[in-house]
């Protein structure tokens, strides 16, 4: 049976992981490679990375970051961060990222979505949303949650698929930060909605989260970055709590 | 040993690569038909599209060369699909050398297209998978799949049970991808490579 997926989340900036960082037995808690090979030992499934660097110049860094993550790190992770463009994933994928996710950009031009999926196949093309409630609708928000637009969540979630997206990463902007747990309502809609995993993000605060996002929002996969960087959420203790709960984990 | 990783148009030649590399095995990366008939072991990667991938290999010859080769070849992901007879992938014809079809995923209500994450193997009796690897998980992303059949070392279950594994004389193959399956994963290749 196909299993349940945890994914922390690396937000890197200048080819540094970002967000302080409580790790005890890490020699530098800054380095992505360090940090990420420590939650793939911990049983993570899968790993994001995320260049929020400020300028193109300073995204030449993150390929050749993603090359040395590629190197050393044994599961599967995904890039993201800027990415508008066939040129731009190529030299990704060559350098060992086993997907990229696009959010912004295909907002923008939904196009992007068909040509990335043709040149490299859908199964490493990861549409990211952003969206939040505004007058009960779900609304999507571009440039990291700061720019509102008119699209809807659920048709352009289809939409994404339609066009080849290959999963759909769904960040609730009313979760995200509240700890509080995931928007299990609207994943549950997305997961009865598309034929292609899904995977939860915004709200992780503890371990139940994971299991409701997993039973009631029904989830392919959980992402989340603070409650993993500060050891709130242990992962080999999430993933037994999940298994306990009649969730299907690989241990 | 003289190990050599077919060079094509493969999508994962660089995660096989680092994942032989981890292992501190040293090994080729060639196109080159005289250094790949020559190697004690080979491995043919694969990720990508059945019909674009096969174009590719005619016209650099490879398909002949592959299916020529008498020493143990590791087929990963595409490259075990492909050498099957048929890919629905495109209605594409493949190398044959497992006589075999390869067919589509049909998505169920709560199952998706591609089968992607971790799965359990099944090992078969007189797999050349290391016993240890019965029951463990490694990761997936396919959305066509090798029936199960003769050949079938391992399988896993994802809609319908499927080949994870593939032995016929020389010729071995894995669906999933060891270069990406942790610890597991390792073991895997060691298995091909121990042979």
């Amino acid at each position: 049976m196909l299993t349940k997926r945890i994914i922390p989340c690396l937000d890197i900036k200048d080819g540094r992981t970002v967000k302080g960082i409580n790790f005890l037995n890490i020699r530098d808690a800054g380095d992505p490679v360090e940090l990420g090979s420590l939650y793939a030992q911990h049983g993570a499934d899968e790993l994001v990375f995320l260049d929020i660097s400020a300028t193109n110049e300073k995204r030449k860094t993150f390929a050749s970051l993603v090359k040395d993550i590629a190197r050393h790190i044994n599961i599967p992770f995904t890039v993201g961060g800027g990415i508008s463009s066939v040129q731009d994933v190529a030299p990704l994928l060559e350098a060992g990222a086993d997907k990229v996710s696009i959010n912004s950009a295909a907002v923008r031009n939904p196009k992007l979505i068909d040509d990335l999926s043709r040149a490299f196949g859908s199964q490493c093309i990861v549409l990211a949303i952003d969206a939040r409630t505004v007058n009960d609708n779900w609304l999507v928000h571009t440039n990291g949650g700061r720019q509102a637009t008119d699209i809807r969540l659920f048709p352009w979630a289809k939409e994404g698929q339609e066009r080849g997206a290959g999963e759909i990463l769904f960040t609730s902007m009313d979760h995200d930060g509240t700890k509080a747990g995931f928007a299990t309502e609207a994943l549950n809609a997305l997961h009865n909605l598309l034929n292609i995993p899904v995977i939860a993000s915004g709200g992780a605060g503890n371990k139940e989260h994971f299991v409701e996002a997993f039973t009631k929002g029904k989830a392919d996969a959980a992402l989340a970055a603070s409650i993993f960087h500060f050891r709130e959420v242990d992962i080999p203790d999430l993933k037994l709590f999940l298994k306990n709960n009649g969730v299907n984990v690989r241990l | 040993m003289n190990l050599v990783l077919i060079k094509y148009n493969a999508g994962n030649i660089q995660s096989v690569s680092f994942a032989l590399e981890r292992l501190g095995i040293s090994f080729n990366i060639t196109d080159d038909a005289e250094q790949i008939r020559k190697a004690d072991k080979v491995i043919f990667p694969g990720v990508g599209e059945a019909s674009t991938t096969m174009t590719f290999l005619k016209e650099k010859k490879l398909d002949q060369l592959i299916k020529s080769l008498t020493q143990p070849v590791l087929g990963v992901c595409l490259g075990m699909q492909l050498m099957c007879r048929f890919s629905e992938e495109n209605n594409t014809p493949c190398l044959g050398i497992f006589d075999e079809d390869v067919k589509r995923f049909i998505p169920e209500s709560t199952m998706k297209v591609p089968h992607m994450g971790w799965n359990k193997l099944l090992l078969r009796e007189d797999s050349w998978l290391n016993p240890e690897l019965s029951d463990q998980y490694v990761y997936f992303v396919h959305s066509f799949y090798v029936p199960v059949n003769r050949y079938t070392s391992a399988l896993t279950d994802y809609i319908n049970p499927f080949s994870a594994a593939l032995k016929k004389d020389n010729f071995y193959g894995v669906q999933f991808h060891p270069e990406k399956s942790a610890s597991t994963g390792e073991l895997v290749l060691k298995s091909f490579l121990d042979l």
